[in-house]
């Protein structure tokens, strides 16, 4: 990657997504010292035990097991169809929902707890109104 | 504390109103509900409104310039899908409290057409179809394959809920719909967001709904001849689970309401004879009937395939149609599924009538989320 590209490189789709702009992109969690629930986004205050000030970040593994789908065939008016729309549970804690790519969109094809990797790309060419690239994340079937 | 009573309760005919007013269409319900009670908006103490697409609008105001503007005081309540019922259950509170002795409930929606939901606002670039699906018929598909997952639930048992509610519909001539869709029909219609079919997602409809609550005093002046007896107002948030925050889990709060409501009622999911619940899409009824208790876990299958739930079961559930036939304006679905109750327990059901109906219950779920339980009885 340039120099160039460091400096104006991707954003983040989410803030929860680390390290845009390098080769080390990742998922950050914030995990409660008091009672280790894992939450996606900076918070003061766990919303299981209500413990203030305890969140800690904490780097997500990019390792986790498919836990629930949909095949989503009408979207909105430019999305492209049909899509994966997948919730996996990350290994050591977690829980994400995101696109699984990679894999041809038909139930047979889909298993429960099938072992993802979490990977990062290009945001499907989508910018914004700046006209800024962003960086996401997707899940791919574990080889 | 005073029992409460409905005294009048009706709902207008779902359908498409695009050249009416949402005040209107809330109006014309709140007529009805009058009239059944046989009492006008001057003996009315208070209005609860529940209302969704104008929540910073003050719809209840509106409606009462449109049938009478007595000065009472007017609530206007937003709870996502549980709107309207939440609207009534504060109707119900302040009787309970002994503040008021007689108020109007009206819940009112006019809707679009087209998907409801969406994937992330915020700053930034769209993230519908890029960071999954935040669309209502996916969010629901993912709660319904997180029931496959357990128990192994198959699509053709999610679309025989479509099935069983649009053949309900047919007797029902308030609803949106009455059309048979067969088992084929519902399986081979579009698409939307696998396993839930164009047929097993809720209509995008207008209407409106409203009821007269009264205390147990003023019942009694009125005489309790078509009287329904509030047994239990249940109204739960979405408790702490491992994964709401990203698949919003509409299990946990469910069974927090219905846990409370039979508490308060004191009585069991046995001793209820029929049951609206909130379709919004057919995977959603199936975790529904477990989550009401109506079976054990696991179950839920086993009870569509049987015809448990359907109208002449052992115990039905939406034999108005439900949201997938009868149609769902978010607002006023709360208050549309409590007159389908106390049309059963006043025996005036017609064709769709359960047979010797003394209890019934209402749920509905807010996704972000609400969930309402009532269980009204049937008094004379």
């Amino acid at each position: 990657m340039s120099e160039e590209a460091v400096n104006t490189g991707p954003l983040p789709v989410v803030p929860f997504l680390k390290g845009a702009g390098t080769n080390d992109p990742y998922l950050e969690g914030q995990e409660c010292a008091a009672c280790f629930a894992i939450f996606l986004g900076e918070r003061a205050t766990c919303a299981k035990c209500g413990a203030r000030n305890q969140l800690r970040a904490k780097r997500l593994s990019a390792r986790g097991k498919l836990y629930s789908y949909s095949i989503v065939y009408r979207s909105f008016p430019g999305i492209d169809v049909p899509y994966i729309s997948a919730i996996v549970d990350l290994e050591g804690g977690g829980t994400v929902k995101g696109n699984l790519i990679d894999l041809e969109p038909d139930p047979e094809n889909i298993s429960f707890d099938m072992p993802v990797d979490v990977v990062f790309g290009d945001a499907l060419g989508r910018k914004d109104r700046e006209g800024n690239r962003y960086i996401s994340y997707f899940f791919k079937p574990a080889v | 504390m005073s029992d409460v009573y409905v005294v009048g309760v009706d709902m207008i005919k779902f359908g498409r109103f695009p050249d009416r007013t949402v005040p209107q269409i809330g109006a014309e319900a709140a007529l009805m509900a009058l009239d059944d009670a046989g009492l006008t908006i001057q003996d009315m103490q208070a209005l609860y409104c529940g209302n969704l697409g104008q929540a910073n609008a003050m719809v209840g105001q509106r409606i009462l310039q449109e049938i009478g503007q007595t000065g009472i005081g007017v609530v206007n309540c937003a709870n996502a899908c549980a709107t309207g019922a939440t609207a009534f259950r504060e109707a119900w509170m302040s009787i309970k409290a002994g503040v008021f002795d007689c108020v109007l409930a009206v819940g009112v929606e006019q809707m679009g057409k087209g998907l409801l939901g969406g994937a992330g606002g915020g700053a930034g670039i769209p993230k519908e179809g890029l960071l999954g699906s935040g669309t209502m018929p996916a969010v629901f598909a993912e709660a319904g394959m997180e029931h496959t997952r357990k128990y192994g639930t198959t699509f053709e048992q999610f679309a025989k809920v479509s099935v069983k509610n649009h053949h309900h519909s047919t007797l029902n001539p308030k609803a949106m719909y009455q059309i048979e869709t067969p088992l084929d029909m519902v399986m081979n219609a579009e698409m939307i967001s696998y396993p839930n079919t164009k047929l097993m997602c809720s209509v995008n409809v207008d209407g409106s709904a409203a009821a007269v609550l009264v205390s147990e005093k003023k019942a009694k002046e009125l005489g309790l001849g078509r009287a329904v007896r509030i047994k239990a107002s249940v109204l739960a948030s979405d408790p702490y689970t491992d994964r709401d925050l990203v698949m919003p889990d509409v299990n946990a709060v469910t069974r927090i309401a219905a846990k409370q409501a039979y508490e308060m009622a004191g009585v069991s999911a046995a001793d209820i004879d029929l049951v609206e619940l909130h379709d919004c899409f057919a995977t959603a009824e199936i975790l529904h009937y477990e989550n009401l208790g109506l079976c054990a876990d696991g179950e839920a299958g086993r009870m569509i395939d049987e015809g448990e739930v359907a109208l002449g079961g052992r115990i039905p559930v939406n034999v108005s149609g439900g949201l997938l036939s009868k149609g769902h304006p978010l607002g006023a679905t709360g208050i549309a599924n409590i007159y389908e109750v106390c049309t059963h327990l006043r025996g005036e059901g017609g064709h769709r009538q359960v047979s010797g109906a003394r209890l019934g219950l209402t749920h509905v779920i807010g996704l972000g989320s609400a969930c309402a339980i009532h269980i009204l009885e049937k008094v004379a």
